[in-house]
């Protein structure tokens, strides 16, 4: 938490002092306050006071009573401020912070994870901050003041009022030791419940197909039970609080009366008075010095889960992004749209194995070239390799006759069009979809977009749609197909014009009508671009120019379909799992 | 196993944040909570003796007070210097024994009180979430084709959380505050009318300034959240998107959005957290003005005889006393609304339409052959729209059933209706001559294997992942069918084998999960079996391994194969070609193609070259 709380600012941190002075100035009130109690008992008990002195002092209380919220007012507005625009800033710096990451970051943090800390990690600090600005200063200043305005009064009555915290000390360190640790066991449990239910809802087929429901609803019992049992135990235990709170409150005046009485009934005369007073004052100022305590443990509460939060926020915020790009923004127009592979090795950092090994290979501008294997051969990790996703071990890749790690990221990105297999739309409508993102160029033009569509198959359903180009997509592309993102994605790629083509298996989301009829389009009208396919059915690569099969990392074959039926054992059985003797003969 | 879409906890309410919060509100407030007494019916008993307890404990506290104020007037009475009286100390400890006991006796009773209404609160949580589990069970599957798996998820945790940590408090506390309002109240005009008057006013001169706060800070509050909302969703759409946004070179503009929402989100945030954060100073003001009122207007009093000083330190107790129910009335009402708007969501889903009950149905299919027949079918998932038109065929025991179609023409229908996970509008299927339809549905779906695309695993051993429900399965089944299935041998390489416990960390292949629901599957060993697209997320040498395990299991069963690749269902004794939902063609693999419709145009564009 205090690591994450030296980004504040300057300005944030002079803010803060600001605070404290005004919080001295807020205790210091509302103890004079008390104060003018002790004038006003003494009026009263001496007989034939006039009544304008009491009224005096009245008026006194009552300033100090309204500059004590004026104080507060201008606390809480400089609180409010800070801890807002902390967050504020917190929240940009994590989103630049993940703007900059690779994959290889983001996989370590797991996108979901990253969310969290951008969303909810920072909320839950802020509303820490709030409360922790107007609490942690003002109770121990305030909790300390005011022993020292009783110290010295009467040692009775302060060891009565030491009793009193030390009751409420080990009350509330009781219920930290027992209490606390069934929080985060009850987090923990809360978590496997919804884990159960949420495998029961994704289940549901398969439960109801296998008359599995009891065996679903005695397992989601037994986490239901451990979980009642958990919260049992901890409301349980918090329902003696507020009553123990309220007996000690109650509990302390009384006794400084009784131990008053005793003082009172001990000294002279002309003393009694003004003991009496003090007496009087003094149980308030104990309440005070109560109540301060009281929300000082507020804060012990809120402070673990903040103080999780606030470290889960560093941890990224101190993460140095592993790839940094070039300088290079232009490329030599002879090799314009070449790749160039040469023995390129990667490992996953920290891991022990190769997933890619001494690949090298050169596709030529217009050629296509198909990527072929089983999962985990490490298809996808070679493309990943291209827009630097991911940084290769060993060996060098260039695109336009230079190293890929020389550009600038965003020269390399405007040379690349990158497919994924999972299609990702953002919110916004078909028109911004396509027109995503920046080449360097000019911006899209209406023309570009509607081309970018007709070749990729998606014209047709983009002008049956409400709205046509313009028509609402919603987060995700929850509205429409996989086929349809699939094929948006696509047209994505060729409307940004690049030197590149990668589609990391895109078109498995297509029947193989589409898919043929797409890639007809696509190889007719940019005949000029490189294209690099990763796919699983042989349907999809047999007429490239140049097909690359990999297995377990490493090259097994290269060469155009009917090679590698003659010359790769690994490509022939793939082939004939899908393909029936006739047709591998054709 | 599952996906890591973080569910949002309802923040606890319970700390000073919960009074900033606005309560969602509920449609119908009274129903609800009306619904929700009902539901505790049994607890009413106790809980009324959990009031009654409270009522006791805050009359206790009110008393109190008035005890301070003749221990005070006992002390008083040897201040004057003229008189030398000694404090009657027989007196003092006597009213000071007494409220010690009152004191005791009201900790004991708001303890008992808290620790019943604590018990039962948690009880009726834990007999909700076991009906919606239960329910869950019971609703047609065309339930979740409108209600998303999250929103009934969010209902399970969140809402019965919200309920159960509202409810606790706005009930007791309802009844203490009101309690302790009235008895402070009564107490203070039977002390002196003309301080009680005092000190309610500048109560209400602070509860007045909280109302408003809290109606202003409502509004500020929503704008906030909805911002939140905005910029939470496009850090999720952001970072989600991370590897196109990278690519496409997105990320500058992503920025200029995100400042954007952000400097708005700043704005409105912080003045929403300063006009909700008054509130706490706000209160404190009130204490104090209460404070200075009845110091002022009681020493005034005081001074002309009108009382004695021991009302005064009695007042400022009942002043305390008095404030407190204000704000904590604030709170209960906002409790409650939130325990009603949650209960509603909770309710609403308990009362939903559920299966038909088929308890008294009759058994009627034993020694399954397997023969099925589709007569006269007509289906469609909504009343509007009919996919399915009178659609018939039949299946002699053991035959190969293939549903082909393009993506999205509707072939796990035929699984639905297979299975009654959906009722036919017209027509019947027949097994073995008998219509499902007239079968309790446990009984249709033991006549079935079945081994789908999505491949699902729960959280346990891979030997419960296999065994499943059924019972009685020995370990040599067990073994027997990962032998068949081909995963033996992975399994004895896994450190805890069998017993390794599947969990999201487990890194299974996708292959290799496919594998264990094919296991799973021939553990289960029933009469007819369905395959639903089980290998289009494995790689094709992979798909070997599946496909040979797969053919094991369709032996001697009737087997209704969904895929995508048409080389493996070329064999099939029947083809069903779907598109756009209904079944528009159907027949054998070379009976097809003689037809030259759309199945042969499906079969041949997969060879036709790219030209």
């Amino acid at each position: 938490m205090l690591k994450l709380l030296k980004r504040l600012t300057p300005s944030g941190r002079l803010l803060a002092l600001v605070i404290l002075g005004f919080t001295l100035t807020q205790v210091w009130l509302d103890l004079r306050l008390i104060e003018y109690m002790k004038e006003i008992t003494l009026l009263v008990q001496t007989a034939g006071s006039p009544q304008r002195d009491i009224w005096l002092a009245g008026g006194l209380m009552l300033l100090c009573a309204l500059g004590s919220i004026t104080a507060a007012i201008i606390i809480c507005l400089f609180a409010s401020r800070i801890s807002s625009s902390f967050a504020k800033e917190l929240r940009s710096g994590l989103f630049n912070k993940v703007g900059a990451f690779s994959m290889e970051e983001i996989n370590r943090f797991s996108t979901a994870s990253l969310i969290t800390r951008s969303t909810n990690d920072i909320t839950q600090v802020q509303m820490f901050l709030v409360m922790g600005f107007q609490l942690v200063t003002r109770s121990p200043i305030m909790a300390a003041w005011a022993i020292t305005k009783i110290a010295g009064k009467g040692i009775e009555w302060s060891m009565v009022t030491a009793g009193a915290v030390l009751i409420l000390i080990i009350m509330v360190l009781v219920i930290l030791v027992f209490v606390v640790p069934k929080f985060k066991m009850m987090q923990i449990l809360t978590d496997n419940l919804t884990l159960i239910a949420r495998e029961h809802l994704s289940g549901l087929r398969v439960i109801r197909a296998y008359n599995a429901e009891d065996y679903q609803d005695a397992k989601f019992e037994k986490a239901n039970t451990e979980l009642t049992n958990v919260h049992l135990f901890t409301s349980r235990a918090m329902s003696v609080m507020m009553p123990m709170i309220t007996f000690i409150m109650s509990g302390l005046s009384l006794a400084i009366y009784w131990v008053g009485a005793y003082l009172i009934n001990a000294a002279d005369i002309p003393e009694r008075l003004d003991i009496f007073s003090d007496m009087v004052v003094f149980s308030s100022y104990a309440t005070r010095i109560i109540m301060s305590f009281l929300l000082l443990v507020m804060v012990f509460f809120l402070l673990p889960r903040a103080s999780v939060s606030a470290k889960r926020i560093n941890e990224v915020l101190e993460t140095k992004p592993c790839i940094i790009g070039g300088n290079i923004t232009e490329s030599d127009p002879d090799k314009k749209g070449e790749i160039v592979f040469n023995n390129v090795s990667f490992k996953y950092p920290d891991a022990a194995d190769y997933v890619l090994q001494d690949i090298s290979f050169t596709a030529k501008r217009g050629e296509t070239i198909a990527l072929i294997g089983s999962t985990g051969s490490g298809k996808s990790t070679l493309i990943n390799l291209i827009p630097r996703f991911f940084d290769s071990t060993q060996g060098d890749i260039t695109i336009s006759g230079i190293n890929i790690k020389h550009f600038t990221l965003e020269a390399l990105n405007s040379k690349i069009g990158y497919v994924p297999q999972k299609a990702v739309m953002f919110s916004g409508t078909v028109s911004s979809n396509i027109a995503y993102g920046d080449n360097g160029r000019n911006a899209y033009t209406e023309g570009d977009i509607k081309n970018a569509a007709r070749i990729s198959e998606a014209l047709e359903f983009t002008e049956n749609m409400d709205g046509g180009f313009n028509a609402e997509i919603a987060q995700g592309g929850t509205n429409i197909s996989g086929g349809q993102k699939q094929r948006l994605a696509i047209a994505r790629a060729i409307c940004r014009k690049p030197e590149i083509y990668i589609f990391d298996d895109s078109f498995s989301a297509l029947d193989y009508k589409t898919d043929r009829v797409l890639r007809s389009a696509l190889k007719k009208e940019t005949s000029d671009v490189t294209c690099l396919i990763v796919a699983q059915r042989i349907g999809t690569v047999m007429d490239a120019d140049q097909i690359i099969v990999l297995d377990e990392g490493r090259i097994a074959g290269a060469g155009t379909h009917r090679e590698l039926l003659q010359t790769c054992g690994i490509y022939r059985e793939i082939a004939a799992s899908q393909l029936s003797e006739e047709e591998l003969s054709r | 196993m599952n996906n890591n879409k973080p569910i949002k906890h309802a923040g606890r309410p319970g700390g000073p944040m919960s009074l900033t919060i606005p309560a969602e509100k509920p449609k119908d407030f009274k129903k609800t909570l009306k619904k929700l007494a009902d539901y505790c019916r049994v607890y009413i008993p106790a809980i009324i003796v959990s009031l009654v307890l409270a009522t006791a404990g805050t009359v206790l506290q009110i008393i109190g007070p008035n005890q301070m104020k003749k221990l005070t007037d006992e002390i008083t009475a040897a201040l004057n210097p003229l008189l030398d009286f000694k404090i009657n100390m027989d007196a003092v400890t006597k009213i000071a024994i007494l409220l010690v006991f009152f004191y005791g006796g009201a900790v004991i009773l708001n303890f008992i009180q808290q620790f019943i209404m604590a018990t039962i609160t948690q009880r009726i949580s834990k007999n909700l979430r076991t009906e919606i589990s239960r329910k869950i069970n019971r609703l047609p599957f065309k339930y979740f084709d409108k209600v998303s798996f999250g929103d009934a998820l969010s209902r399970v945790t969140n809402d019965v959380d919200t309920i159960g940590q509202t409810l606790n408090q706005s009930i007791g506390m309802i009844v203490t505050s009101f309690t302790m309002f009235c008895g402070a109240l009564i107490m203070m005009f039977y002390n002196s009318r003309i301080l009680a008057f005092s000190a309610i006013a500048s109560s209400l001169l602070g509860f007045i300034l909280m109302m408003l706060i809290m109606k202003k800070s409502q509004k500020h509050f929503t704008r906030q959240q909805e911002e939140l909302g905005l910029i939470n969703g496009h850090i999720e759409e952001i970072y989600s998107g991370h590897n196109i946004v990278k690519a496409y070179n997105g990320g500058e503009a992503a920025r200029k959005t995100f400042g954007e929402i952000n400097e708005k989100l700043y704005r409105s945030g912080w003045k929403s957290q300063f006009i909700s954060g008054l509130m706490m100073p706000v209160m404190h003001f009130t204490g104090n003005l209460g404070f200075v009122v009845v110091c002022v207007v009681g020493a005034a009093l005081a001074v002309n005889g009108a009382i004695s000083f021991g009302v005064i330190v009695a007042f400022m107790l009942y002043v305390q006393l008095f404030t407190q129910p204000l704000s904590q009335f604030a709170q209960a009402a906002q409790n409650l609304q939130r325990t009603a708007a949650a209960g509603e969501r909770v309710f609403e889903f308990l009362s939903e339409d559920e299966l038909e009950d088929e308890s008294k149905k009759e058994k009627l299919l034993e020694n399954v052959k397997g023969a099925v027949e589709f007569r006269n079918v007509r289906f469609g998932y909504n009343q509007e729209r009919t996919i399915i038109h009178n659609f018939s065929a039949k299946a002699e025991a053991g035959q190969k059933i293939a549903v082909v179609g393009p993506t999205g023409a509707g072939k796990t229908t035929i699984v639905n209706l297979l299975m009654r996970f959906y009722e036919l509008d017209e027509g019947e299927i027949l097994l073995d001559g008998v219509p499902l339809g007239e079968a309790k549905r446990e009984e249709v779906h033991e006549q079935f294997c079945m081994v789908l695309q999505d491949t699902w695993l729960f959280e346990g051993t891979i030997r419960e992942n296999i065994v499943y429900s059924k019972e009685n399965v020995t370990e040599e089944e067990v073994v027997g069918a990962c032998k068949a299935a081909g995963l033996h041998r992975f399994i004895k390489t896994l450190p805890d084998g069998y017993d390794t416990v599947l969990s999201d960390k487990s890194s299974l292949s996708a292959g290799q999960r496919q594998l264990l629901t094919i296991a799973r599957a021939m553990v289960r060993n029933a009469p007819l079996l369905i395959l639903d697209e089980a290998t289009s997320s494995v790689d094709t040498r992979t798909e070997i391994l599946i496909q040979e395990a797969m053919d094991k299991l369709m032996k001697g069963r009737t087997s209704f194969v969904i895929a995508h690749r048409l080389s493996t269902i070329k064999n099939a004794d029947l083809i069903l070609v779907m598109k756009d939902g209904d079944i528009i063609e159907s027949g054998r693999h070379g009976e097809l193609l003689l037809q030259n419709g759309f199945y042969a145009e499906l079969y041949n564009s997969q060879f036709e070259s790219v030209s």
